[in-house]
């Protein structure tokens, strides 16, 4: 896990209601209210999609949903800014290539 | 004065300051052997526009004047080692320093925003500006109040060889 | 599509734009202030340093309780705010189009609108940057204080600015390892004071360096680092690796300017404030009588000019529309530009101030 659990000015992380959030069909658990990518980089997932051509990968770069390069496929929706979006219980995130489908 | 600092400009370039680059600046006072308690040495030499160290001290030993982008100037007779600045200093540029505070030892009390935070008794690496280890020390308090905001002020004890040397500790 | 009407809009909540809002309440303007975030603050509240200045900026509180306060005041100025809203166009210098939740289109009629949208984070490519691990040093930070998530547990930083090495000391707070600093420039940027923390913290700096190229199977794993000439040249052979899991991009900011330059502003090329940015005079007006603007849109420089900059632009926009008396708004703006000028002094202020005074000066000559 890659939570900062304590922090010298933030204080203890406080207790949060977790959901689950389904990733590529893998169950895995978000704190109730946080960013998409914020919850899959927690869990150790750092890409969020692959380029058309060469299929390289791709994670955040600006955190602020500026960039686009975080979107992913969810519920369905291509291009959704996960770093911006926050997860739902029982989301369905898919790892999107190139400019992904409508489902 | 600041041409000077910048031609040879060891902060500028390694990020911290080098000794030589200290005593050329006057604002920079280490308290001598005479003090029998610690007082605050201040480590701000670029004119920046700050100065809460100043409305901190509650016996206006520390003066920035209107211009805040003056260098602070402690008065070390006056200081009373309270530690007000030290938690104030948004550069966590001060200190407080006693060099001869028992046989052998100098003591230091110095901001710390980590975690864990050390306990007192523990054995620990103090470090120099560059983060380079010098000797070990033996912390003496860590004081967290409400007033310090978050900042800790941990105290310690080594071996006064290093008095000027030291300024921090080894993360733990 | 939904129309209204407010006395002032104000589109960006950062520090600009919050404190923008505030000063125009207070000064009596019934005031709408919009962001596209779903949370309020721009980047104010991933700021837990303690800010610079004095008594009159509130130097010496952390960033992220200087948010809190504002809140505080302008829920208690009763200022109005909508969240989850995009400004995606201004059409006749008067009324801000919006998107409200990605879905419902509204048009706003404003007397004044205030443009506080900030800036982006610049980049830079070397072979390896669209790896994953690669980001911006503010997408670490936001990360890190506002998520609560460490992006990466070895990190590079590449600039050696200020939020360069903010952002190391708070990778370092968060718990993670800061491999090194690399800069380009012969002489480390940030403030010395800055640079100390992390220096004694153990932090190595290479300054005439950069990153000449990321390497790793499907995720950074290692930097290449490279000496750089005075001609900028990498020098073959200088070449070494660095393990690392992160790199963090802190190249400086760019003012979003879209909006403004959307609507009409005249631009004005200020390099040292990060590029084009909409001309301005003292009182943050725009080219345009009805906009103003405030913060890193009007030239990058820190949270504590921007909120300077933002009480300006909504005491100045207020008072045009008539809802304090003269000696009020002069008294209240003199108060307010000896505020930002003292934070524009010293030998890093003086050359932000330098770049203002040529902004306001072009405003001047050619309007
Ligand atoms: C990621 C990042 C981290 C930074 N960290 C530091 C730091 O640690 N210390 C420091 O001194 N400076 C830092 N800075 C520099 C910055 O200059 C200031 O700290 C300050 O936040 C600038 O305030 P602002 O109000 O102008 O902009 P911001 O705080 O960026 O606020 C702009 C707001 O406008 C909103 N917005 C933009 N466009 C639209 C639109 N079309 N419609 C609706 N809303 C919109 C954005 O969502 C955002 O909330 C950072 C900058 C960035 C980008
Ligand atoms: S990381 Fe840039 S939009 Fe999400």
């Amino acid at each position: 896990m890659n939570r900062i659990t304590d922090h010298p000015i933030l204080g203890p992380l406080e207790e949060a209601e977790m959901v689950d959030i389904i990733v590529d069909g893998q169950v895995m658990q978000a704190r109730k209210g946080e960013m998409i990518a914020a919850a899959l980089m927690a869990n150790g997932k750092n890409t969020f999609r692959k380029t058309v051509k060469r299929e390289e990968p791709r994670g955040i770069y600006c955190g602020i949903g500026r960039c686009t390069d975080c979107v992913m496929t969810v519920n369905g929706i291509p291009n959704v800014r996960t770093c911006v979006t926050e997860v739902e219980e029982g989301m369905v995130i898919q790892t999107q290539i190139g400019s992904g489908e409508w489902q | 004065m600041s041409e000077v600092r910048e031609k040879e400009s060891r902060l500028k370039v390694d990020g911290a300051v080098s000794l030589i680059e200290l005593h050329e600046t006057v604002e920079y006072i280490l308290p001598d052997e005479h003090y029998d308690h610690p007082v605050a040495v201040i480590e701000c030499i670029e004119g920046i526009p700050c100065n809460p160290c100043e409305t901190a001290c509650p016996v206006g030993a520390i003066v920035v004047g209107d211009d805040i982008t003056t260098l602070p100037v402690i008065d070390p007779t006056i200081c009373t080692g309270c530690g007000l600045c030290v938690a104030a200093c948004p550069g966590l540029a001060i200190y407080l320093k006693q060099q001869h505070h028992s046989d052998g030892l100098s003591y230091i009390a110095f901001p710390y925003e980590y975690l864990p935070l050390p306990e007192k008794g523990q054995a620990v690496t103090m470090v120099d500006r560059r983060g380079q280890h010098v000797c070990s020390g033996t912390v003496v308090r860590v004081i967290k109040t409400k007033r310090f905001d978050r900042t800790a002020i941990v105290h310690a004890t080594y071996d006064s060889a290093f008095y000027e040397d030291v300024v921090n500790m080894v993360r733990l | 599509m939904k129309r209204l009407k407010r006395d002032i809009v104000v589109i960006g909540s950062g520090p600009a734009g919050l404190c923008a809002a505030i000063e125009a309440a207070r000064s009596g303007a019934a005031v709408l202030l919009v962001d596209e975030n779903a949370k309020i603050g721009g980047q104010l509240f991933k700021q837990i340093h303690k800010f610079f200045g004095s008594a009159d900026h509130r130097a010496g509180v952390r960033g992220i309780d200087i948010g809190e306060q504002l809140l505080r005041q302008a829920e208690e100025l009763a200022v109005e705010v909508w969240l989850n809203c995009e400004a995606c166009g201004i059409f006749d210098e008067k009324t801000v189009w919006m998107v409200r939740d990605k879905e419902h289109s509204v048009a706003v009629e404003a007397q004044r609108i205030i443009i506080a949208t900030g800036a982006v984070e610049n980049s830079i490519n070397f072979p390896g940057w669209t790896l994953p691990g690669v980001m911006g040093a503010g997408a670490a930070q936001t990360m890190i204080n506002i998520h609560r998530v460490l992006p990466g547990h070895r990190v590079l930083m590449v600039g050696s600015g200020n939020v360069g090495v903010i952002v190391s000391y708070q990778l370092l707070q968060a718990g993670a390892t800061v491999a090194a600093i690399v800069e380009a420039a012969p002489n480390l940027g940030g403030y010395g004071v800055h640079t100390a923390k992390v220096r004694r913290a153990g932090v190595p700096f290479y300054t005439s360096h950069t990153v000449k190229e990321a390497r790793g199977n499907g995720h950074v794993e290692r930097a290449v680092l490279v000496k750089l000439d005075s001609q900028w040249n990498q020098v073959p052979g200088s070449e070494f690796e660095v393990e690392v899991d992160t790199i963090c991009i802190a190249t400086g900011l760019t003012p979003a300017v879209e909006l403004a330059f959307g609507s009409g502003c005249r631009p004005f090329n200020s390099p040292p404030l990060g590029g084009l940015v909409p001309v301005h005079d003292r009182m943050m007006k725009s080219s345009i009588d009805s906009i103003y603007i405030a913060g890193d849109v009007s030239g990058v420089e820190e949270a504590s000019t921007a909120m300077e900059e933002g009480r300006i632009a909504g005491l100045s926009a207020a008072h045009s529309l008539g809802t304090i008396t003269d000696q009020m708004f002069a008294e209240r703006l003199e108060q307010l530009q000896h505020n930002v000028d003292a934070l524009r002094s010293g030998m890093f202020g003086q050359k932000r101030r330098e770049a203002k005074d040529a902004i306001v000066r072009s405003y001047g000559v050619e309007r």
